[in-house]
């Protein structure tokens, strides 16, 4: 099947990256251990989680580079896991290279050298949220590339949490690849969000194929980035799988964001749904592509996907590419996309009550971000976040005010 | 109170008012009654504020302000509610959100104090009761899938909240049953005090039941044609426009 879904990475960003690999510093051992609270900080209130912590591309302990619970969950370093259960790791790590992996996702495959692992054994749920953190702090200009692995078990379910975070101002590259692999009703709750400082290259590339029956639910958060490329690709192997996918982007300045969602629906019975809306502000560019395949025999599929964008400025910039390519004939298919500014009329409405023009936009723009928050299915984390989204459209939160952080030279 | 002089209002070149002059007092209510198209929500809007109409002559004084120099939230503050013929929805704002917002801003021009959490909530439920709004109202989104009827309800009930000193009310009544027709009513009624203004923008008599008007306009073609005491009203639910036409142009011919 020939693959119309070209990448958003411009050339020059593709080049900044990855023409003189020789420029990026890489750290090939983990740094000698800290502790954690010396350097970062959860703001998230009240979260429960079990926290998973990456510096600078290593994952963070004390001494045990793997957990595992009575229940058989194994937690940690995808390095050591490589070593102590192979036969775990390697069929998922030894798998060949998709139709859509380009020369981010074949870099991240061969220069990885750690990344989270989560195991669930079958019939178990993870008792709380599992919280990966990745953390860069150095002097250099790093590259990393981690790639995660996340193995579900039958009928297994866990929430999961993906922070990204700088800590300081310096450039860096990093090349994330995850891997989530979902058996028979398995259900994965995927939060991903991202805070980096402007000079930042982040590429999150998450893979996901999913057995029937199977749930998968995704959640992006974007509050800053310098440049961001999330792709999502999910692979529906067996009917009855679900994936949902909802997203928010808040960029301003001359920051970019890229949002690729692939969803391939190989088998009957199966839906994908998706939201994402953006608020593209400055010079900020916002693309959002998403590309929902209908195989030949995947009939009584339901797909459906809209993006909605609101600029606030003639300079910002987005696309919106929506598309469905469908091979079956019996199949509920739909998408749509906007690119608009605030509805004057809602504005105007809003004054004549006695309210100013920027709380009126604040209102609207809160009341159009809201709306993913409240998919959040962890209240604290809900909450956390719809403070961070107020704060973000209220300038009070950029990356030098961290969010979830407090910079090392504040503590 | 209000003095509306010589206004000459225009839409994308096309003049809609063509002097209007009005003056409205302290504690007065009037009725502005007239055919559709004939200019009545545009006047609501030029005083509301709204940018899309162009005046381009004449003037309005509010308490012997420039009110068309006054920004749109200024002039809310300063005590003016329109009440929309046509309420926008607004998704994912919700009416308690909207009304504190509101209230505070209104209350810090004002110098005072913002309510607590708890008078505000008091004050919501208190309000709410005016237009026999149920409770549950505060949570949902700013008349997003409200019927006409919850439309109209609800824009009373904003002005409950914000206490105006003049309040226009666009056909506030039209496409209610004659029970909503009596809540809405009741409500404008209850919210009525002597120092406060009403003008009532309709084309129905039945309203004028509860609200009698001190003072009935007729707005034609973009001007006042006629005003007269409330038997205007009455005279007009039973002849129709056709006579007034006749009139304005008899006039008009000489
Ligand atoms: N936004 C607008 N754009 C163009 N024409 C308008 C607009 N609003 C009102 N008009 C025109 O102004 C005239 C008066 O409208 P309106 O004030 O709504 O009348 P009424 O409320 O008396 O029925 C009508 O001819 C209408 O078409
Ligand atoms: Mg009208």
């Amino acid at each position: 099947m020939r693959n119309k879904m070209t990448s958003t990475t411009t050339t020059a960003i593709h080049d900044e990256c990855l023409s003189d690999l020789g420029r990026w510093h890489v750290q090939t051992e983990p740094a000698p251990y800290r502790p954690v609270e010396e350097y970062f900080h959860c703001k998230v209130k009240d979260i429960d989680t079990q926290m998973c912590i990456f510096l600078n591309g290593w994952y963070v302990h004390d001494g045990q580079p793997l957990t595992t619970t009575p229940e058989g969950i194994i937690v940690g370093s995808l390095a050591e896991a490589r070593k102590r259960f192979p036969e775990k790791v390697l069929p998922y790590l030894n798998e060949p290279a998709r139709d859509r992996d380009d020369e981010f996702a074949a870099l991240n495959r061969e220069r990885f050298n750690d990344g989270l692992f989560i195991y669930l054994p079958d019939n178990v749920t993870a008792a709380k949220p599992i919280q990966l953190i990745s953390l860069t702090d150095a002097e250099e200009e790093l590259m990393i590339n981690n790639r995660n692995l996340i193995v579900l078990g039958k009928n297994a379910e866990l929430s999961f949490v993906q922070c990204d975070d700088s800590i300081q101002f310096k450039k860096s590259f990093i090349n994330n690849v995850t891997l989530v692999r979902l058996a028979e009703d398995a259900r994965l709750s995927y939060y991903k969000m991202e805070n980096k400082n402007a000079e930042s290259l982040l590429f999150n590339q998450v893979d996901v194929e999913q057995k029937g029956h199977s749930q998968f639910f995704s959640h992006t958060m974007t509050f800053n980035a310098g440049y961001l490329r999330n792709r999502i690709n999910v692979y529906h192997t067996e009917p009855f799988a679900s994936a949902t996918f909802y997203g928010l982007y808040l960029v301003d300045r001359k920051q970019h964001v890229d949002h690729e969602i692939f969803i391939d629906h190989q088998v009957p019975d199966c839906d994908s749904h998706l939201l994402y809306k953006g608020i593209v502000d400055d010079e900020a560019q916002a693309n959002f592509l998403g590309h929902v395949v209908v195989r030949p025999d995947a009939q009584r599929t339901v797909a459906a996907q809209t993006n909605r964008n609101i600029t606030l400025t003639d300079n910002a910039h987005v696309t919106s590419r929506p598309f469905l390519e469908i091979y079956a004939d019996d199949v509920k298919c739909n998408h749509g996309s906007t690119v608009g500014q605030l509805d004057d009329e809602a504005m105007f409405y809003l004054r004549t009550r006695g309210i100013c023009e920027r709380n009126a936009r604040m209102l609207l723009m809160f009341a159009f971000a809201n709306e993913i928050a409240n998919y959040i299915k962890i209240d604290s984390l809900k909450e956390r976040y719809m403070e961070m989204i107020r704060k973000r459209l209220n300038g009070e939160l950029t990356i030098c005010d961290q969010c979830v952080l407090h910079c090392p030279h504040l503590l | 109170m209000l003095k509306i002089e010589n206004l000459h209002v225009s839409i994308k070149g096309k003049e809609i008012l063509k002097g209007v002059n009005l003056e409205i007092n302290e504690g007065e209510v009037h009725a502005i009654m007239g055919p559709n198209g004939t200019g009545k929500s545009t006047l609501a809007s030029v005083i509301a504020g709204k940018e899309i109409f162009d005046v381009t002559e004449g003037r309005i004084l509010y308490n012997g302000k420039n009110l068309l120099e006054m920004s749109i939230e200024d002039r809310a503050r300063e005590g003016i509610f329109i009440g929309f013929q046509y309420p926008v929805e607004i998704p994912g704002v919700s009416i308690a959100n909207f009304m504190r917002t509101a209230l505070d801003e209104i209350r810090r021009y004002r110098g005072e104090e913002p309510l607590t959490e708890l008078e505000f909530r008091k004050m919501m439920k208190e309000k709410a009761k005016v237009v026999e709004l149920t409770e549950k109202l505060s949570t949902r989104s700013v008349n997003e899938g409200f019927s006409g009827g919850e439309k109209k309800r609800n824009e009373i009930f904003q002005m409950a909240m914000l206490e105006p000193k003049l309040a226009i009310l666009d056909e506030t009544d039209s496409g209610l049953d004659i029970d909503a027709l009596r809540i809405v009513a009741n409500g404008v009624t209850k919210l009525k005090s002597p120092t406060n203004s009403t003008v009532v923008i309709t084309h129905y008599q039945r309203l004028l039941d509860y609200i009698v008007p001190d003072v009935v306009h007729v707005l034609f073609d973009g001007k006042i044609v006629k005003s007269g005491s409330k038997e205007l009203a009455l005279e007009l639910e039973k002849r129709g426009y056709e006579w007034i036409k006749q009139e304005y142009e008899s006039a008009n011919a000489q």
